[in-house]
This record gives C-alpha cells, structure tokens and sequence, in this order.
C-alpha cells in the first residue's frame, strides 16, 4: 500500500510543474496589458507606465519571470495581489473554507441523493421509476447552472419567501470567524438563531451546486448496477436464495460502487468549476468568486495562485479516490 | 418522500424568518445595502473603483472641502473657508476646529483634526521620500492622473489651522480635485502610532477617518459592517447601523431588495426595470449620470481634417434610434461635450439634426459627392455611458450608408484599443467619458484640449480658438467669468465637429420604500449619511 502511495505521489510532481507553466503563461496569452486595464480611459503616461511595469515585474524577461514565481511557489509565496496588494496566499486562506463547506454539501447532497436513484432505477430497469429518475437526471445535468440557482431563488425565496436570497448567513449576526466554516463557527458563537440561519443559507446553493454531479452519479451507478447485477456470482447469490436486499446492497452495490467512485472523485473538479457560477449568484464569499473578479482584473498573481491551489486539490482529491480503490478493491493495490 | 422534503423545506423557511428577525435591538436602525463588488482596500487614495470609494472615502472619510449631496456643487468640509491669491498660485485653507477622528480597536485619538492630518494625507501622495509613500503598494493613481504631481509646488502649514497649497501654475479646477476621493484626509497620529507598531499598512485596511461612519468589520468579498461615529461633526447619522452586503449579480441583488434583505442596490439589470418601477414595495429613482459617449472622429486624417465631413456625418446619424436600440430607453441625446449636470452645461447649443438628404448635400460640397469608405472603432466593452458599443456602431453604419460613406467597424480588445485610439490609427471610434470631480474642465480640457492629443484626447482636436477659451477658463477662480467661457467653448466645440456626441446615459437606483431622503449622487457614488429609515 506504502509503495502504491509513492508512485501515485511520484505521479503528482511532473503534473504540479504542468499546471505553474500552464497557468503562468495561459494568463500571459489572454489579450489585455493588466496596467492599461486598471488606467482605463484615463490612461496613463509613459514615464508612470515604465515606474508600474518595475514594480510588477513585468520588464524582466518572461522566463525570469515565470522562475521567480517558480521560487516563490516553492517558498510558500504566490505573491501579493494587484488589486489589493495582499498576499495571495492569505485572501485564498481566508476564502477556501466557504467554498469547501459548499463542496461537501453539494457533494454530500448529490451522493446521499444520487445512488439510491441509481439503485432504484436499476431495480426497476424499464418501468416507470427507472424512466422517471433517468429523465430527471438528464434534466438536471442539462441545466444551467446560473439559470437554476436564479429559478430556485425566484421561487423559494422570493414567491415562497422559505429561503434567503444569498450570502451565508443573515447579516445581522457578526462573531469573528474562528474555523472559517460558517456551519461551526455559528455553533461555536453561541447566538441563538445563527446555526438556522446558517443551515438556511446553505440550502438553495447546496442545491444548484450539487444538481449536476447527483444526476452524473445516478446514472453512472445506474449502468454500473445493470452490469453488476448481470453478473454469474449474482445469480448464484439470488439461486442460494439470499433476500434479494441483501443481494442488492452487499454483492451488487459493492462492486457496482467502484466505478461511481471514480465518478465521486471527479465531480470534484466539476464541483469547484460550479462553485463559480453558483458562489457568484449567491454572494458566497469562496474562491469561485474570488478568482472571476480577479480575471476581470487581471490580477495575474492572483489568478495564478487560485488556479494553482484548486489543481493542487484536484489532484489529491484524485490522490484519495485512487487510494480508495485500493481500500474498496484490494486487487487494485497490488498491480504494479 | 415527498412529504419529508416539503416537511425539511418548511423548517428551513421557518428558520430563515425566525434568523432574519433574532438579534438586533429593536430601537437601532440599520440600513442593509447590497453592494455590487468588494473594496480593494479602505484607503481611497491607493485605488480608482468606485466600489472602493463607496467603501470607504464617502462613509469613513471627509475631505477639505466637499460635494453638496446629490449635486456637483462645492461646499466647505473640514475647510471652513478657503483664499485664492490674485495671481492663482495660492490655495489658503482655513481648518475646521473640534473635528474628532474615529476611535477604533487599535487607535485612541488624543487630539483633534488639525493641520498635520492634511499635510500627511498629501504629503504622502505627493514626496516619493515620505516614509508612507511605498506602504500598501504606494501607488497613487488618481493623484497622478489628476496631474497633482506637476501642479502642486508645495503644501505649507501656516500654523495648526491653516494650510497652503502652492501651485506651479494656476489652476481654477484645484478647488474641485480637493473635493475627490483621493484627497480624503487621513489621521496624521495614527499613521505615526502604526508606523511606531511596524504595522503602517493598517491605515489602509482599518481605516481611521473623521467621517459620519466608522468601520466595524469587513469579511472579505461578504459583508462590510459600519457604525455612525456619534461624534461626527456634522451631527450623528440617523440610522445606527450601516451594512454592505456584497452581492455581484444584478439579478439577485433585486431578489434581495424585493425580500426585503437590503434597502438599496445599485446598478440595476436593465431588463429589470419595468418590473422594478411596477413594484409598489420600490421606488425607482433615476437621473442623468455625470458621463458622455460619443463617436470622436480622428481630426488629423483625411477626410475628417475638414469640419463640413464631420459635420455631415453628424446629420446622417439617428439618434433617437440609437437612444432605443442601444440604450434601451436609458439615456437621453447628447448635444454638447459635458453632461447637462454640470455648472456652465450651455442650453442654448442647437444639436445636428438628423436630416440624411442634407447631410448628402454637404458632403458634396466638400468634394465628396459619391461618399467615401472609412472605418469604425467599437469599444469590446460595455461602459456606463455605452452599453453596447458594437450594436452602436453597426446602426451608424447603416445610417452612414444611406449617404454613401462606406464604414468598416473594428474592435480590439479593450486594452490595446485603447492603446491605439491614443496612438491616432483610426478614422472613427467610439468612447466617453465619466467625470471625476464635476468641472467642466475635466471634459473639456481633458479630451479635448491641445495637452491631450497623444493621451486622452483622441479625435486629436487642437483648435486655437477653443483652447483659448479653455486655457483661459483655468486661469480665472471667478465661477461667473468661467462659465461664461465654456459656454462660449461649447459653441465653437459644435461649430467645429470633432464627435458626435451621442447620449448620456441615466442611472436607476431602486430603493424600497421605508428608505427616506435617498440622494442619487452625480459621480455615481452612494452616500449614506443624511439618509433614514421609516419606522
């Protein structure tokens, strides 16, 4: 298991320098000189032009460039940002755990909705239930995002008045956040009413978020399920006269679930991707937002640093799923 | 199923409306405004957004003197007066007494507002030695694009209520540029005490000001929480409590002002309009904003060297068409260079009418009887005072097509178009303008004066008759004598065609109607202070 861990880490580091020289020239080919931007039609003249292009940098050769970024990536430093002249890596600290509390919901609310789906509709292959789940799920993946979360809020919020439009909790509640996850520090804050507001809050986001990735996994362990259950070892369980839910959960779901786990581990990368447009609607305060405004603006470091640290989490939430197998399936683990 | 879900939902309803109404005091009043971006930090001098001034200089900070509200009109702030030398080379402050600065968690003031504060804030800006110039990035934009740096010769404490500012030349816009964002005044003792902690960059982030609102917090891209300063020395605000509730999407933040989560909300989609004036809960105010798109033509190439091309061009375009097709009913024809809420807007300008056989005519009679081909540039981006650039320019097209002047548009993206339009390459191009500081100056000069050809003014124009007037304009502080002389200005602007100035376009901002006194301010700022709430 040790030595499967190795060379999955082995993996991580030629795909870690893929993505810094992705990102940092990628932003470089988008038109837009970041100093004319910020001037706008006011301009700006020559001599302050030279004075802004030192101080970012920018009149060094692009291969210096990227290399001093590289050594300040290495040192723990994604560099300050244009707009706010924070440090990059402090704004994205202060941001990533709305985006993460997001995530685990989304990615909760699609797993804990999307395999009984699966299950019920392989069950039930061809009958009504089956259509019904397997129409709605390509419904949900079909939705635009932005298009569904603005229906949820018309009509839960605004018709029905049962949720709040945005943010992540009613702005009349103000504690310090303590973990940045507004669900425990609610908790921790001892207000009464903060936790509910802050359950409340997360309810239509978790919602618009987690759509596409319930309607992946249903489908996924739909098929999944159908071929499990064609298998020989199935019938002979069903032939020893096994109780056909026990069947289902212990010798079907279990293999069934391997490939829906692969899935799981995926949506991950959709989840973040989704988080932008889903925290831009919702006033979310998470990275999502954070990196849009900041291409908007061009704020190069920014930009870099965001997309940098989201492929670094990709990559070992893919780390974890692999690990997985090896747990689910212990054939995986020892294939060299 | 079914049943528990409806079930969970309502719980969650119920919690919802039991959270919004919990914790504050029934008696403190507290306006929510939902807010469309986050600041990039709370000293307005580093930055140039209007977000960013929002923020900060118009709730935290005051300045030496200051805009009435709503209006572009000059009124005293922590100046009480202020003496123009006869040669207009000396700005003599005369400071407000018993001005009190905020008090916050790190800073204590021990003495009131004097004139250290107003020689720290600009001496900052201005002394690339000053031991505050570099902090927090030191890069002060709107100082520099102001041109203070070439102006300001020198800034004086006479003693410690008054201030002088010394100018390399005289400048009658001065006055109006002390009024801006950048030059909110900044507490002098707290940027020494944050110096003497090693932590000077705080001045930036936990701004110190003596205005109505003090800051209380700012979650970052979340929520920014103030407090009115009781001692403001204007007098408390009426409401208590004045929170941003950052929210990005235009759609959603009128979802939150119809649910009641916020009072006021900017920048409104424009689709949303008709419903938002049908909302009895709303009141949708509206007014001309402080901005001008136009269409320059590049007055140094052939054929627009001539004024009668220009002015043909002029008549070949429907502008009502445009006003509809582009604006959507949200701006209002322009016919001269500066908006109509400017001091010296001249009335009495007659606009090129829209008659295409005559526009043919003299065409012709500048020797271009069967039209000629040209080009026009249309901006990438959507600006306040253009909402579609591209649409803009392909109705113009067409329009000009009619009297036979064939135009291809071009577009690059916004930097490099930009770029270019300064550097003369085009024919024709589109772009406008917002003010800065409410003088005329800050039109005419800028874009049209003979200093700005190669930077901000774009169609090239240098007409000697023009910038005489202009020139003179600065030379003089007396308002009278000043806007005799734009009005004049504006006459030969029109005679000699360099644009056609296409429309201002009008700001709607939706308030519910418990919100009293809510003043649309002409620099597109929002202000809170004089504002209440309905019991």
């Amino acid at each position: 298991m040790l030595g499967f861990l190795f060379r999955r880490l082995g993996d991580i580091i030629p795909t870690f320098f893929g993505v810094t020289l992705l990102v940092f020239f990628l932003i470089r080919l988008i038109p837009g000189d970041p100093i004319l931007m910020l001037a706008g039609e006011r301009g700006v003249d020559a001599e302050r032009y030279a004075e802004l292009q030192a101080q970012y940098g920018f009149d060094q050769p692009i291969i210096v460039q990227y290399f001093d970024y590289l050594v300040g990536v290495f040192q723990g430093d994604l560099g300050k940002s244009f707009v706010t002249k924070r440090p990059v890596l402090d704004e994205f600290l202060t941001l990533f755990p709305a985006t993460v509390e997001l995530a685990i919901m989304g990615i909760l609310f699609a797993v804990i909705l999307g395999v009984p789906f699966g299950v019920l509709a392989a069950i039930h292959r061809g009958k009504w239930i089956d259509h019904l789940t397997m129409s709605l799920s390509l419904t949900g993946y079909s939705m635009p995002i932005f298009w569904w979360a603005l229906l949820l809020i018309m009509f839960f919020s605004t018709t029905l008045g049962w949720t709040p439009v945005s943010g992540r909790i009613s702005v009349m509640f103000f504690f310090e956040p303590v973990t940045g996850f507004m669900l425990i520090d609610s908790l921790l804050s001892g207000e009464k009413g903060a936790f509910s507001s802050a359950v409340s809050h997360l309810i239509l986001p978790t919602v618009a978020l987690g759509t596409i990735p319930m309607a992946v996994i249903a489908r996924m362990t739909r098929s999944s399920m159908l071929e499990v259950l064609g298998e020989e070892y199935i019938r002979v369980a069903r032939a020893k006269g096994l109780a056909p839910i026990r069947v289902i959960m212990v010798h079907a779901l279990r293999n069934a679930l391997i490939p829906v786990i692969t899935v799981i581990g995926l949506q991950v990368g959709v989840l973040l991707a989704g988080a932008i447009l889903t925290e831009t609607i919702f006033s979310w305060p998470g990275i999502g937002k954070w990196i849009i405004e900041a291409m908007n603006r061009r704020d190069y470091p920014t930009i870099q640093g965001g997309i940098l640290m989201i492929a670094f989490l990709v990559m070992a939430v893919n780390l974890i799923v692999d690990l997985l197998y090896g747990v689910v399936n212990p054939r995986i683990r020892h294939k060299r | 199923m079914k049943a528990n879900f409806v079930k969970v939902a309502l719980g969650a309803g119920l919690l919802a409306a039991t959270a919004l109404a919990a914790p504050t005091a029934a008696s403190a009043k507290t306006l929510v405004y939902c807010s469309e971006g986050s600041p990039e930090g709370f000293n307005p001098s580093l930055y140039t957004a209007g977000t960013t001034f929002d923020a900060s200089s118009r709730q935290v900070f005051n300045r030496l003197v200051q805009f009435k509200r709503g209006t572009t009109t000059i009124v005293p702030g922590l100046a009480t007066s202020w003496d123009v030398s006869a040669d207009g080379l000396e700005y003599t402050f005369n400071l407000r007494k018993g001005v009190k600065f905020h008090t916050t968690e790190d800073f204590t003031p021990t003495r009131d507002f004097n004139a250290d504060d107003v020689i720290f804030t600009f001496m900052r800006q201005f002394d690339k030695e000053h031991p505050y110039h570099g902090v927090s990035g030191g890069s002060y934009e709107y100082f520099n694009g102001m041109s203070m740096p070439d102006l300001i010769k020198d800034i004086v404490k006479v003693d410690d209520y008054t201030v002088k500012f010394v100018l390399n030349r005289p400048e009658a816009p001065f006055i109006a540029n002390m009024a801006m964002d950048f030059a909110s005044v900044l507490s002098a003792e707290y940027a020494d005490a944050m110096m003497e902690a090693g932590t000077p960059e705080n001045v930036d982030l936990n701004p110190v000001g003596t205005g109505p609102f003090q800051l209380v917090a700012y979650q970052k891209d979340a929520v920014i929480r103030y407090k009115a300063f009781p001692e403001y020395w204007e007098g408390k605000a009426a409401i208590d409590n004045l929170i941003f509730a950052i929210t990005p999407d235009s759609t959603v933040r009128y979802q939150k002002l119809k649910a009641g989560e916020c009072h006021v909300m900017p920048y409104p989609n424009p689709a949303d309009l008709e419903e938002m004036d049908a909302d009895a809960d709303v009141n949708l105010l509206s007014q001309e904003g402080l901005n001008v798109g136009y269409l320059g033509y590049n007055t140094e190439k052939e054929p627009f060297t001539d004024p009668k091309v220009r002015k043909a061009l002029n008549m070949a375009i429907n502008k009502d068409a445009i006003i509809e097709g582009v604006y959507q009913g949200a701006g209002s024809a322009a016919k001269n260079p500066i908006p109509p809420t400017i001091w010296s807007y001249n009335n009495d300008t007659v606009d090129d009418p829209y008659d295409p056989e005559a526009a043919k005519a003299m065409l012709a009679e500048a020797g271009y009887p069967d039209g000629f081909t040209t080009d026009i540039w249309a901006m990438p981006v959507q600006r306040p005072y253009n909402p579609n650039a591209r649409r803009m320019a392909e109705l113009i097209q067409a329009d000009w097509a009619a009297i036979g002047v064939n135009a291809e548009i071009v577009s690059y993206e916004w930097g490099e178009y930009l770029d270019r339009t300064k550097k003369g390459e085009q024919g024709t191009f589109m772009l406008g303008w917002t003010g800065d500081n409410g003088d005329p100056d800050n039109f005419l000069a800028v874009l049209l004066g003979c200093d700005g050809v190669g930077g901000s003014n774009r169609a090239r124009f240098c007409n000697d008759e023009f910038e005489q007037l202009i020139q003179q304009a600065k030379t003089t502080s007396d308002v009278l004598e000043r806007t005799r002389l734009y009005e004049e200005a504006q006459l030969v602007f029109k005679r000699e065609a360099p644009w056609a100035t296409i429309a201002h376009s009008i700001v709607f901002e939706p308030v519910r109607n418990e919100v009293v006194d809510y003043k649309i301010d002409p620099f597109g700022g929002h202000i809170f202070y004089g504002v209440d709430l309905a019991e």
